[in-house]
């Protein structure tokens, strides 16, 4: 099993206040990993800190390594911006930009460079429908992306994720917002898409954890306490505090 | 209890009266002018005054009243200002609404926001002294005080209305269109471009509108820093006369009651129903471009 990206003893800090205190977890290729954890426990600060999203935030802190089939993406010298085209996000709350919907998945594209025509509609329509959204918008490309339902919008978030074709996808809680049959459409798109991807998803949803992840890891107050094969964490957790956190004791 | 209705009842009306009197104050401003304004087209063909460019009412026997030259400098004034004061301004919005570092911005807003407590006679000043012998200087002109030197200074008026507009509407567009972009492989220029300019479109020709009303309405400094010529302007090295200037300039000294008189009333009218065409033009964009967050 090829390791695809490697947390290697990643510290993250808000200012003062320590969020992750040495990460370590191996994330392999064509995989989905799920981050769970209650509230707070520092799963979606390790996964914005994977496409480097923290460089926006100028009091984030971060040491430690994250390699990119070994390169680290923390590097000195290295661009973010190359580093998010590799490694693409979709997050908490569709977030499609007010333009059409053609608009919104070609412009991972067009920024770039690429602008030819025929080009951008070919990608455009082979992600919509590997998102399984192409029956449901292709007579009305044209219109604001911003008229699709709540789930449509997540879905079109994803395939414009996935329109830049990045090697890593990560979800921050893509379904939180959404109704179950969203929800289900989301996680089979997620099963299609780990052919071409590997993903990692921070979730609330245990059930949805199990549903679509090969390997989950349970974080707690910014500490990885265990990360196993999903049926193995569920199963027969190792540590004492994710079997008191599954039962439902906390969190 | 039926003391607490009735002041519920009273602050209620209160407001509305307030908020009526606004109306009726505008209502009765309009209607004032247009009052006063028709009675010029008593002696005034309205072919004369709308398609003539030679504006002399004081002339012994045979006055004439044509706006054309007036209203052309205004236009001519308020172009050129707004060809300045647009990209600065939207500039310096995006700067800082999304660049600027926190300590920055507290500090430069509010010298922006200062720049709008000069005196506008404060600038004309400037305009006489400093801008306009620039300009004579640097184009070699024999007189510095033109369009340009006009459209120079209320340029600068209309920054700090055009920056605080716009850096609001920029500001206000949702931090997750910023991330989406990000995430995509998009860096800040684009970012900024592609994304959150198109996304705060409305707030941003608001603030272009509302500053074009500022430079339009503008009379004490373009009647001190533009020359006053009346003749028709070829260009922004000619002096120019607007149209607010023309009515600062006669209204104190024309006799009450004569066509001149009134001649200045009906300019007035056609600068505010410009004035109400922009704003007017300015909400409609702003609704049909605003989106839902």
């Amino acid at each position: 099993m090829k390791t695809k990206l490697q947390v290697k003893d990643l510290h993250l800090a808000y200012g003062t206040k320590k969020v992750l205190k040495g990460i370590t977890m191996d994330i392999p290729e064509n995989k989905i990993v799920a981050l769970i954890g209650p509230s707070g426990c520092g799963k979606s600060t390790l996964l914005r800190a994977m496409n480097r999203m923290h460089d926006l935030s100028p009091e984030v802190h971060i040491m430690g390594e994250i390699l990119l089939e070994g390169d680290n993406i923390y590097a000195p010298g290295r661009d973010a911006v190359d580093v998010r085209r590799k490694i693409g996000m979709v997050f908490q709350k569709p977030n499609p930009f007010p333009k059409s919907i053609f608009d919104n998945i070609a412009y991972g594209l067009k920024i770039a460079g690429q602008h030819d025509k025929q080009q951008l509609q070919e990608v455009v329509e082979r992600t919509l429908k590997s998102s399984y959204l192409w029956e449901e918008v292709k007579d009305d490309l044209d219109k604001s992306a911003l008229s699709l339902s709540g789930g449509q919008q997540q879905r079109m978030c994803i395939a414009r994720a996935v329109a830049v074709e990045p090697e890593v996808l990560l979800m921050d809680e893509p379904c939180s917002a959404l109704d179950p049959i969203s929800t289900a459409k989301i996680e089979n798109l997620m099963l299609e898409l780990k052919k071409d991807y590997t993903i990692v998803i921070v979730t609330h949803n245990m059930q949805q954890a199990q549903r679509v992840a090969d390997l989950t890891a349970f974080m707690y107050f910014g500490e990885v306490i265990e990360y196993a094969p999903t049926e193995e964490l569920f199963g027969n957790p190792q540590v004492e505090l994710t079997r008191n956190y599954l039962e439902g004791n906390f969190g | 209890m039926q003391s607490r209705r009735f002041i519920d009842r009273a602050i209620k009306q209160l407001f509305f009266l307030a908020a009526t009197l606004s109306v009726l104050v505008l209502l009765g401003i309009f209607g004032m002018l247009l009052m006063n304004g028709i009675k010029a087209f008593e002696h005034i063909s309205l072919t004369e005054f709308f398609f003539s460019s030679n504006w002399n009412p004081a002339a012994y026997g045979k006055p004439s009243y044509g706006i054309v030259a007036m209203l052309f400098s205004t236009f001519l004034v308020t172009f050129g200002a707004m060809c300045i004061a647009v990209p600065l301004g939207i500039g310096a919005a995006a700067y800082l609404a999304q660049v600027a570092q926190a300590k920055t911005r507290l500090v430069l807003k509010p010298i922006i926001e200062l720049l709008a407590a000069i005196p506008s006679v404060v600038v004309g000043f400037i305009g006489i002294v400093m801008v306009g012998p620039f300009i004579a200087k640097v184009f070699g002109l024999s007189n510095g005080l033109t369009a340009l030197n006009g459209s120079i200074l209320l340029a600068v008026m209309s920054l700090p209305t055009i920056i605080t507009v716009a850096e609001d509407a920029i500001r206000s567009v949702p931090n997750s269109f910023k991330e989406g972009s990000y995430a995509l492989g998009a860096n800040q220029w684009t970012t900024l471009t592609k994304v959150i300019l198109p996304a705060s479109y409305s707030g941003i020709i608001a603030a272009i509108i509302l500053g074009m009303g500022r430079a339009i309405g503008e009379t004490m400094t373009v009647l001190m820093a533009t020359g006053n010529a009346l003749a028709m302007p070829h260009g922004f090295f000619d002096p120019v006369r607007t149209m607010t200037a023309t009515i600062a300039i006669e209204l104190g000294e024309v006799p009450y009651g004569t066509t001149h008189y009134y001649s200045l009333f009906a300019v007035g009218a056609l600068l505010f129903l410009i004035s109400l065409g922009i704003n007017l033009i300015a909400e409609n964009i702003a609704a049909k471009y605003r989106y839902k967050a």
